[in-house]
């Protein structure tokens, strides 16, 4: 069995960003490029099924970035998968979520699957968007937000979160899931993961190479804004504790938060 | 010449760029197994004197004993990844990294170095995964510097060997499988593997110490130990089998040393920059900036010497004497930053609310223990000059 997991290289969550005001888009160079820590939760469930499944199912990474990045990808393979593909054509850069998923699904074409776990988020364009539209390219079922996967003869079972707990749904393979970070803490590389990661393949894939070119993103991004600054904070002095309670909960329910 | 861009104040002379992509990957996992296990309890275990013994399971996961070792489930990595976890165990606390090192660097080194094939069969896999661990009795309660002059004697009895003896100061004492004992045998110092549960052997840990309190200290009682004649290890003969491994060990903590006194650096930087005193951070006043910037200096010159004796040590191999001077230099260095961290950090500094007088009070024992700085100083006063001062 062959599972796929969807990787984003996304700027260190502690770096300062900036937008390229020409381009619009992330400045992503002279920045510390980590995996989106969202899908280091869909590699973790991803090497759970593996080590359930046995020796014959592989873990393969696949991520849409530029070839410069690549190997931040050997900290995924060092915690356990088998090896990466990157799609890396410069005339992916910029996309939005429908030609992200659609280059995406593609590229899922083109090195075959049974399974696909994707993160439920990226942790820099937040959009989400990603893997329900990968599924509708490729047909499959997409079960999203899922804390609990196990692959049961040729199907998948899967708990998803809702608000008020989970449903427990199935479907046959092959197919798509997103994981929420319920599934379990992303593991550490081991020392022997990281020594054998450097033998292990990253592959690149270009645009020609899946048939996906002379593609334009299906949104445009018309201005960026940087949040707003944070009002200042209001200090509520009084004599005692129970004073000051008293004047947080008035305000907290002044805005009918309490 | 260009204008570089400004320095990090944590990466002054951008040393990082030095390291191989699986040495910076090596060392962010291991800061992010501090970040995550250490750094959230270690004030707790230090204040309790505990250290919770299923860390070592974890740290054999991570694949962290005895991982410069090859075969035998070791990982076989590189002398400098060895340092860099060190050096990243060691910032979260050095008990934590004496653990690491007395099962690796002592008690696996010294199985590995002199055993025989089956005792390396029989122990080392499972101490490499942290189900067993290891400790090592060389000191005792009237030799610590003078290991030559011991008292645990070991003698034959038919084919078995007897041993008795009181070993002192000894890591992982108290949760240890299995140790390694240096005894007097009738041909010289000779090592053997004894398991800590066989008749006779008693272990006391050490109560009481104001330093080292998230590591077990133990003292070793042998009282008439009975073991087969292939729980010697074979091939280690005098005192240079105890030593070896030292050498390893101390290779291990002049790395370390550099973690703690990473944090205590980091920790009085932080704090010198919020801290407002006469209406200003005590960072802008220059008798701090002083204490600061002789914290980087040395800091980074011993990560530097450390860095250096570790490509060295892949390369062809390091003199014992200059391990010592690493040794000496960087746990010297590192005890200075600490108590200068502390002053920095004023009252605050002799609270557990920051990692700095844990640091310091640790490095008071790092710097006696695998040779205190008298014996670093001969080793080295005779290496140059040829005279030993030592007889």
């Amino acid at each position: 069995m062959r599972i796929v997991v969807t990787v984003k290289l996304v700027p260190d969550l502690n770096a300062e960003k900036r937008i390229d005001p020409t381009t619009k888009r992330l400045v992503r160079t002279g920045m510390e490029t980590v995996l989106n820590p969202y899908d280091e939760y869909a590699l973790e469930a991803a090497l759970q099924l593996k080590a359930k499944q046995g020796d014959d199912t592989t873990v393969t990474l696949l991520s849409m970035a530029s070839e410069s990045l690549k190997e931040t990808l050997r900290k995924a393979l060092a915690m356990g998968a088998d090896d990466a593909v990157v799609l890396s054509d410069d005339a992916l850069a910029g996309s939005d979520v429908a030609m992200t998923s659609a280059a995406l699904a593609q590229a899922l074409k083109k090195i075959g699957f049974d399974l696909v776990i994707c993160g439920g988020l990226a942790d820099d364009g937040s959009t989400g968007g990603v893997p329900g539209a990968i599924a509708e390219h490729l047909g499959l079922p997409g079960l999203t937000n899922a804390r609990h996967l196990e692959i049961v003869g040729g199907t998948i079972k899967a708990q998803r979160e809702t608000d008020s707990g989970y449903q427990a749904v199935t479907c046959p393979l092959p197919a798509l899931v997103s994981v929420t970070m319920a599934v379990g803490e992303p593991r550490y590389a081991s020392l022997k993961g990281i020594m054998g990661a450097k033998k292990k393949t990253i592959a690149t894939l270009s645009g020609s190479d899946i048939g996906f070119e002379n593609r334009a993103p299906k949104t445009e991004l018309l201005s960026f804004a940087p949040p707003p600054a944070r009002t200042k904070a209001r200090i509520v002095e009084a004599s005692d504790g129970a004073t000051g309670a008293r004047a947080i909960f008035d305000f907290l329910r002044e805005r009918k938060l309490v | 010449m260009t204008e570089a861009a400004a320095p990090d104040p944590l990466d002054f002379l951008v040393l990082d760029a030095l390291l191989s992509d699986e040495e910076r990957l090596t060392r962010d996992t291991v800061r992010a197994w501090v970040r995550d296990r250490v750094l959230p309890e270690i004030a707790r275990w230090f204040e309790a004197g505990i250290l919770p013994k299923e860390l070592a399971r974890e740290l054999g996961d991570l694949g962290l004993l005895g991982m410069q070792l090859t075969g035998y489930g070791c990982a076989g990595s590189g002398a400098v990844a060895y340092g860099l976890s060190c050096m990243e165990l060691e910032a979260g606390d050095s008990g934590v990294r004496s653990l690491v090192s007395v099962q690796g660097s002592l008690a696996m080194h010294a199985i590995h170095r002199w055993g025989s094939e089956a005792q390396k069969r029989e122990w080392l896999p499972q101490m490499a995964r942290g189900e067993r661990i290891g400790c090592f009795g060389l000191s005792e309660p009237d030799f610590g510097s003078n290991p030559a002059g011991m008292r645990t004697r070991a003698r034959r009895d038919g084919s078995d060997w007897i041993i008795d003896g009181t070993k002192m100061w000894i890591t992982n004492g108290g949760i240890a499988d299995v140790a390694i004992i240096w005894a007097q045998a009738p041909d010289g110092i000779r090592g053997f593997v004894v398991p800590t549960g066989v008749p006779g052997f008693t272990i006391n840990d050490i109560e009481r110490k104001l330093s080292l309190r998230a590591s077990v200290t133990s003292e070793l009682v042998l009282s008439g130990v009975r073991v087969p004649t292939d729980a010697m290890l074979e091939s280690a003969s005098g005192l240079s089998g105890p030593l070896a491994c030292l050498c390893e060990a101390r290779f291990g903590l002049l790395w370390g040393s550099m973690g703690a006194a990473r944090t205590c650096y980091e920790t009085a930087l932080q704090y010198a920059k919020t801290r407002v005193q006469f209406d200003r951070p005590i960072g802008g006043f220059q008798l701090i900036q002083q204490r600061l910037v002789a914290m980087l200096l040395e800091l980074q010159k011993g990560t530097l010497l450390a860095l250096h004796l570790g490509r060295m040590k892949e390369k062809g191999g390091l003199h014992p004497a200059q391990v010592s001077f690493g040794k000496l230099n960087n746990v010297r260095v590192a005890l200075d930053i600490a108590r200068s961290a502390r002053a920095v950090l004023g009252a605050s500094g002799v609270t557990l609310e920051y990692p700095v007088i844990r640091h310091m009070n640790n490095l008071e024992s790092v710097s006696t223990y695998e040779g205190t700085e008298e014996v670093h100083t001969l080793i080295l006063g005779q290496a140059i000059t040829g005279l030993s001062a030592f007889d």
